[in-house]
């Protein structure tokens, strides 16, 4: 009974395997270039145009990253994000826009949940692990460089 | 030439998390959290901030840059106030980001209907 689940289950994957379409590795990581490359081009000319109108370097940073989360919370509540994630893969992962959709999708899908239970929690998906895991490595990394200034 | 070094630094970075992607079949969630660690990484032992001079927004948009963003926070409040500045320096430096996602993203469910995932 247990040989044939396994031979069964082996025979499924096989399946599986052979009916998925295989996406080119190439192909897809061309998408995430471009993808890429334009949404950090569009926040160096973001950044181009606020250092221009007298900002100093961090304010303009600053505001660019405003800039691009608003933007990518718009395309995502007009639905094209998620057209730009299927597109250009990592491209639209990988760049702050990719954490904003992550921030605002949730909250507009569970919305029906209710205010505090849906939008309060769902909100925080993968806000919530990011927020964590970088506040927590930043720390780590401040004791130690507290430590080295005590040391030297 | 700023803006061709941000397009093909940007699009390397995002190469490279690609095929991260298809080798090791992580999902999203977890991609966004290793990228903001190195990013801490890189900031702390002195490599990222080069990089970002060279490469501006090629290194600051992506999540490695908030990595980045973080650990300089930590940096200057520790050099500030010390021990406590453990515990300011994180939040302070990504305040922007975080309050700009969470508020924007907050305002648009009231605005936008839940989409039918199209997939």
């Amino acid at each position: 009974m247990a040989v044939d689940e396994q031979k069964r289950n082996k025979n499924y994957n096989a399946y599986v395997e052979q009916v998925t379409p295989k996406a080119s590795c190439l192909k897809n990581c061309v998408k995430a270039f471009i993808t890429g490359g334009t949404i950090c081009t569009i926040g160096q000319v973001l950044l181009w145009t606020f250092k221009n109108a007298g900002l100093n370097k961090d304010d303009a940073a600053s505001w660019t990253t405003v800039c691009l989360v608003l933007g990518s919370i718009i395309l995502t509540g007009l639905n094209i994000y998620p057209l730009i994630t299927s597109w250009g893969g990592a491209g639209s992962l990988v760049p702050i826009t990719g954490f904003a959709n992550s921030v605002a999708a949730p909250a507009i899908e569970y919305k029906a949940e209710g205010e505090v239970f849906g939008i309060g929690c769902k909100i925080f998906t993968i806000a919530g692990p990011v927020i964590l895991y970088g506040i927590f490595s930043s720390w780590i990394a401040g004791i130690l460089y507290l430590l080295t200034k005590l040391w030297m | 030439m700023e803006f061709i070094k941000a397009f093909i630094v940007g699009g390397l970075i995002c190469v490279l998390v690609q095929i991260l992607m298809e080798k090791t079949k992580l999902m999203p969630g977890r991609i966004m959290v290793l990228l903001v660690c190195s990013g801490v990484v890189l900031g702390a032992v002195g490599l990222y901030e080069p990089f970002q001079e060279f490469a501006g927004a090629g290194a600051s948009v992506p999540l490695l840059g908030f990595g980045n963003v973080l650990w300089k926070g930590i940096k200057t409040a520790v050099d500030e106030e010390g021990v406590l500045g453990l515990f300011k320096g994180g939040f302070t430096a990504c305040a922007v980001g975080v309050s700009a996602a969470l508020l924007f993203g907050y305002i648009a469910s009231w605005i936008f209907k839940p989409h039918m995932k199209k997939k």
